[in-house]
């Protein structure tokens, strides 16, 4: 009997199911994430009396309360207490830890993919929705909550209902100034905060094939915004080639081997989706949110928010901003550049390339995704390049995208934003989010507003 | 975790759409530990201002107080994992969320915590909403039993859910120890998986501060 035609999903998923009870499967774990974020799991496996499973699968690394600037631990100690708590966390339980200190420590998404401990076809978990980020690789990443954590740790496995499955066909080429960031803003406003809810994304076509590994994560980042668990790209040359040249990635015969499996994962032909978009790359334009959700953007030289309802207006009433207004011009008190949507090496080039020779307009915070990064960019003198334009260089870490490290947006202030969330109060209590690619980004920063970064107008 | 079966009371209404994670419990709160009860953080930006002094358009009043179920818009818990969302709703007595669409991950934390997700379609959505904006402290029944919403003595709605989350919370099951059946084919899973992958393990790393 000849098998189905499957998708990349399907055969990831069926490689990993160990049981099935109705609707739900129980999958085994090949790699887990935890945060500071994570104490109420280890709470949880500490009373539920099991040891951890798998210590060698699970990795403690510190990002969401590091402090853009260290010397600030001090004067915050639940802040400090935090990362205090994962670091106890993970000693007791003998887990590999990235601290404070740590050359390889970053936030979850960029750091583990840079150090090669994403690998395609694993299944991918972590307390923090934007796991999606790993799907670049071709492996299935899923963010989920605490007591799913707890439940990885004790086993090593987890519950889960199948999601549907959705294909994102991307046709064409990006156009030059127009990135990843873009194209992923233009897809959830196409389809809408939830129109992947309950679906695995696989998104597909000579436009995706054409993104760096670096753009793929970015898209795949910003999935959990269409409301899907998991988004992904099939593994090709580009995630091969890419994967080669991480530390603890497998060598030799082990790699030879694995290279092999992870070619097979791709989408036979013939294989159904629950669920099909195609969308043409040459329509997507540089796009700005204006509103408090991802969903509510435009591109830069387009009024926003014409249609009256009462979403748009309270949208609208929180941003201070009234319908129909052009994006373009739109004055900002300040500027952040990072996020694991935004943060890695290609980003902080780009936004150097526009901040080279210049100087800020407003306050501006750069926030490289990780130590290796951070690094990188000193190296080949792009810190200096930020240094000079007069725009602050931070620690690595989540910094001003979630605002609990203390690096946040005052109330009421407007700030120009390469991170995935423009919720009310994300970036601190009454602060208004723009998000926008790091380019964009910069030259609102020289500009003290939104330009085109295109004309530069 | 404490079973759902039959819950009774008057619904609280938060209808805007896209309620997300981050507004149900602002990220400056996460680092609360539990104990406290986490209903002081729920929706807290929306019910207090900046000086922490009540709203007076806050979505929650004196008068939802006993509320046990919610009628929510669209969307309701997307964006963050954070499962403080659901602990900040089940801590406030909250048993039951209704709403068009709730987002996947808080789907799935709610049912490991005793809060039951239902999905509607939108016109027995909008009847719903209608009844308890004209009759805000008549109380409505779920019954996870009968797979029911009534109210009244004469109006009844079906609603559907799969048969692993109504188990889950009709026993409050605890995923960990129930798991623990499972330890035979875990293992023997683990031990054909990891011979036939052994690239899947990283190579051991430093614990450094
Ligand atoms: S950078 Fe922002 S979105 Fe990414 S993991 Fe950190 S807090 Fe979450």
């Amino acid at each position: 009997m000849t098998q189905p035609p499957l998708t990349l999903f399907e055969k990831i998923w069926q490689q990993h199911r160990i049981a099935s009870t109705g609707e739900f499967d129980l999958l085994w774990v090949d790699r887990h994430f935890v945060h500071e974020g994570s104490f109420h799991a280890f709470d949880k496996l500490d009373s539920s009396g099991r040891p951890l499973a798998y210590p060698e699968l699970t990795f403690g690394i510190a990002d969401h309360y590091v402090p853009s600037n260290l010397a600030r631990l001090d004067d915050d100690p639940e802040v400090a207490g935090m990362i205090r708590l994962l670091e106890d966390n993970t000693a007791k339980h003998q887990l590999t830890y990235l601290g404070l200190g740590h050359t390889d420590r970053g936030i979850v998404h960029v750091a583990a993919p840079e150090l090669g401990l994403t690998l395609p076809g694993l299944i991918i978990v972590c307390g923090d929705s934007h796991t999606t980020t790993h799907g670049a690789f071709g492996a299935l990443a899923m963010g989920i909550g605490a007591t799913e954590v707890a439940h990885v740790l004790a086993t090593q496995t987890l519950w889960q209902r199948r999601p549907k499955t959705m294909r994102i066909h991307v046709s064409g080429q990006l156009a030059h100034g127009v990135t990843a960031k873009d194209l992923a803003l233009h897809i959830i406003h196409q389809i809408g905060t939830g129109g992947a809810t309950g679906h695995a994304v696989e998104y597909t076509g000579p436009a995706v094939a054409n993104l760096s590994m670096d753009a793929r994560m970015t898209l795949c980042n910003m999935t959990i915004e269409a409301g899907a668990r998991v988004g992904m790209v099939a593994p090709d040359d580009t995630t091969l080639s890419w994967l080669r040249d991480t530390p603890r990635a497998p060598t030799g015969e082990a790699l030879e081997q694995a290279e092999r499996h992870w070619l097979s994962l791709y989408s036979d032909p013939g294989a159904a989706y629950d669920k099909s978009v195609t969308l043409d790359a040459n329509d997507v334009a540089p796009r700005v949110t204006w509103g408090t959700s991802p969903e509510q953007s435009v591109a830069v030289d387009e009024p926003f928010a014409t249609v009256d309802s009462e979403a748009t207006h309270s949208s609208l009433e929180y941003m201070g901003l009234n319908a129909g207004q052009p994006i373009l011009g739109l004055e900002v008190d300040q500027v952040f550049i990072g996020s694991c949507t935004n943060s890695r090496l290609s980003d902080l080039r780009d936004a150097a390339s526009v901040l080279q020779g210049g100087t800020v307009k407003v306050p501006t915070l750069i926030v490289a995704g990780s130590n290796r990064v951070k690094a990188q960019a000193e190296a080949e003198g792009l810190a200096e390049i930020f240094r000079q334009a007069g725009a602050s260089w931070g620690e690595s870490g989540c910094s001003m995208c979630v605002a609990m490290n203390g690096d946040s947006v005052a109330p009421g202030q407007r700030c120009a934003s390469t991170s995935n969330r423009n919720f009310p109060g994300r970036q601190g209590p009454g602060a208004r989010t723009h998000l926008m690619s790091p380019a964009m980004a910069a030259a609102a920063a020289l500009n003290g507003k939104i330009v085109d970064i295109r004309t530069g107008g | 975790m404490k079973p759902v079966t039959q819950v009774a009371s008057p619904a609280l209404l938060l209808l805007d759409a896209n309620i997300d994670t981050d507004q149900i419990i602002p990220a400056r709160f996460l680092r609360k530990p539990r104990s406290d009860g986490y209903h002081h953080y729920l929706l807290y930006d929306a019910r207090y201002d900046m000086q922490g002094r009540p709203r007076c358009d806050s979505p929650i009043t004196e008068a939802d107080s006993g509320a046990k179920i919610v009628l929510a818009g669209h969307n309701i818990g997307c964006g963050s994992s954070r499962e403080g969302a659901v602990y900040a709703f089940v801590d406030h007595g909250i048993q039951v969320i209704i709403s068009t669409k709730i987002a996947d991950i808080f789907r799935n934390n709610a049912i490991r915590n005793g809060l039951l997700p239902i999905m509607l379609d939108q016109a027995p959505f909008d009847e719903l909403v209608a009844y308890c904006q004209a009759q805000p402290q008549a109380p409505l029944t779920v019954d996870l039993e009968a797979c029911e919403i009534r109210w009244e003595n004469d109006h009844c709605l079906a609603f559907e859910i799969d048969d692993g989350s109504r188990e889950r919370l009709l026993k409050g099951i605890d995923d960990i120890q129930a798991t623990l059946a499972w330890d035979t084919q875990i293992n023997d899973f683990a031990d054909r998986y990891l011979a036939d992958r052994p690239w899947v393990v990283p190579a051991t790393g430093r614990h450094c501060r």
